[in-house]
């Protein structure tokens, strides 16, 4: 495994993209095939499953670190990473140039010896510990816990794998895409001369749109785009080819199975169909929120009475496939118009069209901005109209307008320290909000957790006021003498049983410290229910 | 009960028979200080008691002060009260203070480290009934490779910088940990130029040690000439205009932080090599015990943690409040 953990080694010691870059094409020149399908994997989020609970693991570095287990957990906190953890403690080795096992030798000891006995995996992990130097104990510990966030992003590899291969980055990014296993797959079927059987199982890289940095006067002449709305629920490929219909998250996970009613439309659509569009549940012809569709998500096994009380839909955006034909590099218009007459040719309730709305001048789009969010959209967004669909997240053709987000202040009442390149500084809080009890009395409530939004200069303050306002430490948690208002943003609010505040909002941040407020100037729960759309 | 030789007040460890102080934070008549830097070391007191090789560096620091200069093991006494100084090895004039009465002793650590690094006079362990330690890395994960290991991979790096023609910039505290590196860094492989908050410092140090030679940056210096060579300035250029004339450069720093990858991806530094003028945990450890002290005081960083780990293996430990550890920065601390 050593050159694997050499190459993260390498990736580590530098901030310069184009170095990470240089050190994974050297990588991908050199390794096994073997190793590199994994390590593609690894990189793709596509790890193994963790060999071994992690209490068990915890335990087992304690002992090997011969301190007591509560002196590991409370050190792992301060490290803020599990793997980093266990590999400072047991790890004495600084460099050993014969560690015999590959990358994919140890990960198929992993998956092979899955589901032996405790002791037997105990054995193995703890003579690898025993060999490995620190980065090579680092990765091993990464891959037994299941966890592989190392800080290439899917784009620097898809890039690097180009340039080794001379194969065109979008082509590697369309390969890469799906559900392949990384244990039964190999190079060649992968990257080098995949077969046109295996391609067709697999989405289309999405196109995602940047946030609109500019004003929309300067976008030219409003004739040359068009506006949808931006509808807040998951963004899907809906695939019908071989006779087989599938759904595609826009994480890459097949979702097919979670919403069986998908399948009446195995006989509406033709083969060779790719739909792009939103999934969202939708009851009595409105749009639910993302919390109901939630309901839905992650589900093995879903009951009709779930069917029925939260029923999906899919809003129709683009058209990238149609009879078999690739249309992704016809032009928006010409897409659309297919896929308008397709949507109602079908006349099917599963799908409907995201409508698109011509421009004749500005004004009327930020007219219906200021209305998206009434209309239960999460903004707008904006598309030149004669041009094709591109592969990731790229900047001009598409634009995303999203609607402000609601705030609200709130106080900071506990604090945990953060992981990664946060570890060792209290960067992750709770906030609360006012609440009025039975006896009258306010007391402060619980309603969400944040842990952006701040610059780094901000967090270090709030750090140090952290450790010298703690009044009591639960574990990793220290709850805050409540003195600091923060005005935090979201994107929506719904009624929850789960929530302490009865609410639960849609990815809450931090905006702004309010230096300038005190906590008696900290917004109410009553507040935050005010802004629950109507209907 | 009888009343502790050392208490901890609002103003400093303070010795109520002396009515002597050490390394008050606020001002006092009396002040042992054990070494120059700010925490430890602050202005406004009416007299200063440290090192002798301490002295032009708190002066440096702190202006015209009041100061008496102690040699190694020299004894002042003070209202039969034995106050006397100890190597820390921390940095250049770093003490460790010992204080006796009655036949009982306590000793007061200061910041240390147990390695010698060649150019600070090494720790001198020194027993006594009761030990205030720091304990700023007084947890497992912190354990450190010898010195000459790091300075190893130091040069390397430096060797590596000049081969690509980029400059190195290695990020150190202008006092210890920049006349430690310069000390130890081989000169061979190209010319040491430092800022100026580090070459105040150095020269301050020439007049105590011996040290190579370095050169000033000034606004003559051609970016063509650092190229190849190494610079070492304080952590808080980093992104700075300074900086910025010197590219291409590639950065680093030597820190005992710099043993988590967090600390090293939040500061945006290249490469971070872990070098620290404190004790690590085990280190820690073994002073503990060979002190043979029957009462531990824990100051400094992870001190509850610490505490509660000594407690539970059999010393009788607790936790005294210093306004040192919030001072801590992530890197400017040592």
């Amino acid at each position: 495994m050593n050159d694997f953990a050499n190459l993260i080694s390498e990736l580590d010691r530098t901030n310069s993209t184009n170095k990470k870059v240089d050190a994974l094409v050297q990588y991908f020149n050199e390794a096994d095939h073997r190793d590199k399908v994994w390590a593609i994997a690894l990189f793709s989020h596509r790890r193994p499953k963790r060999l071994i609970k992690t209490t068990l693991l915890r335990f087992m570095a304690a002992k090997t670190a011969k301190i007591p287990l509560w002196l590991f957990e409370d050190s792992y906190h301060i490290v803020g990473d599990l793997a980093e953890t266990i590999s400072h403690l047991v790890c004495q080795k600084e460099r050993n140039p014969h560690n015999a096992m590959t990358l994919h030798e140890i990960i198929s000891h992993m998956i092979k010896n899955r589901g032996e006995d405790e002791e037997k995996q105990l054995a193995f992990i703890s003579s690898q510990w025993e060999s490995m130097d620190f980065y090579s104990c680092f990765v091993f510990n990464k891959l037994i816990t299941g966890g592989f966030r190392i800080g290439v992003s899917q784009k620097l590899m898809t890039r690097s794998l180009a340039k080794s291969t001379g194969i065109d980055e979008d082509v590697i990014a369309f390969r890469l895409m799906g559900n392949w296993d990384p244990k039964h797959i190999t190079y060649e079927e992968l990257i080098l001369s995949p077969d046109k059987d295996a391609l067709s199982y697999k989405p289309y890289p999405f196109y995602l749109a940047y946030a609109l940095d500019k004003k929309i006067d300067e976008l030219g002449s409003p004739q040359d785009w068009c506006y949808e709305y931006k509808w807040d629920g998951i963004r899907v490929q809906l695939i019908k080819r071989k006779d087989q219909i599938m759904m595609w998250s826009r994480g890459e996970e097949l979702i097919t199975n979670q919403f069986p009613e998908i399948q009446n439309l195995k006989d509406v659509l033709s083969n060779g169909t790719v739909i792009d569009g939103e999934l969202l549940v939708y009851k009595e012809n409105k749009v639910g929120s993302f919390n109901d569709l939630q309901k839905r998500l992650g589900r093995k096994n879903v009951g009709k009475k779930t069917m029925e009380q939260y029923p999906i839909v899919v809003r129709a955006y683009d058209l990238l496939e149609y009879h078999t034909t690739d249309w992704r590099n016809e032009t928006y218009d010409q897409r659309r118009t297919q896929l308008e007459s397709l949507v109602e040719k079908l006349n099917h309730p599963l799908i409907q069209l995201s409508d698109r709305y011509h421009i004749q001048n500005w004004e009327e789009v930020r007219h219906a901005y200021h209305n998206a969010r009434s209309n239960r959209s999460e903004g707008l967004m904006l598309k030149q109209r004669n041009t094709s669909y591109k592969i990731g997240r790229k900047k001009g053709d598409w634009w995303k307008w999203k609607v402000e987000p609601l705030t609200i202040d709130a106080v900071l009442t506990y604090a945990m320290r953060g992981h990664g390149r946060r570890s060792n500084l209290f960067t992750d809080y709770t906030f609360a909000l006012w609440k009025s009890s039975e006896n009258g009395q306010n007391e402060l409530v619980t309603f969400a957790k944040a842990y952006s939004g701040l610059t780094d200069a901000e967090f270090k303050d709030v750090d140090s006021f952290i450790k010298k306002n703690t009044i009591e430490r639960f574990g990793p948690v220290r709850s805050v003498h409540p003195e600091l208002v923060f005005e935090i943003a979201f994107e929506g609010v719904a009624n929850s049983s789960r929530h302490k505040s009865g609410f639960a909002v849609r990815f809450p941040r931090i905006l702004r410290w309010r230096k300038d407020k005190s906590i008696n100037d900290a917004n109410t729960v009553d507040d935050l229910k005010s802004l629950i759309p109507n209907g | 009960m009888k009343k502790p030789l050392l208490i901890f007040s609002d103003k400093g460890i303070h010795c109520p028979i002396a009515d002597v102080y050490i390394d008050a934070w606020k001002p006092v008549k009396k002040n042992i200080v054990t070494h120059g830097h700010a925490d430890h070391s602050k202005w406004g007191h009416q007299h200063y008691l440290t090192h002798h090789y301490n002295v032009p560096i708190i002066k440096h620091r702190l202006g015209d002060i009041s100061a008496q200069g102690l040699n190694w093991g020299e004894t002042v006494l003070i209202n039969g009260v034995q106050f006397s100084l100890h190597p820390a090895g921390h940095v250049v004039g770093s003490s460790q203070v010992r204080v006796e009465y009655k036949g009982e002793v306590w000793v007061f650590t200061g910041d240390y480290k147990r390695e010698d690094d060649g150019i600070t006079t090494p720790f001198e362990l020194v027993r006594c009934n009761t030990f205030i330690t720091e304990c700023t890395f007084g947890l497992p994960p912190f354990k450190w490779r010898p010195q000459r290991e790091v300075m190893n991979k130091i040069n390397q790096f430096w060797e590596e910088c000049k081969q690509t023609n980029q400059t190195a910039i290695l990020f150190a505290y202008s006092l210890g940990k920049a006349q430690r590196l310069i000390y130890n860094l081989d000169q061979s492989i190209g010319t040491i130029y430092t800022h100026a908050a580090v070459e105040n410092m150095n020269e301050v140090i020439r007049g105590i040690k011996n040290l190579p030679k370095t050169v000033r940056i000034t606004s003559e210096t051609k970016k063509e000439d650092l190229i190849g060579n190494l610079v070492i300035a304080p952590a808080s250029t980093q992104g700075s205009p300074w900086l910025r004339k010197m590219v291409p450069y590639v950065t680093a720093t030597a820190s005992g932080w710099m043993t988590f990858r967090g600390s090293r991806r939040r500061r945006a530094i290249d490469r971070g090599f872990v070098l620290s003028d404190h004790v690590d945990f085990s280190d820690l450890m073994t002073t503990i015990k060979e002190s043979e002290a029957e009462n531990i005081i824990c100051t400094h960083g992870y001190k509850e943690i610490f505490s509660k780990y000594l407690s539970e293996i059999g010393y009788n430990a607790y936790v005294e409040n210093t306004p040192f550890e919030e001072s801590h920065n992530m890197i400017e601390d040592e």
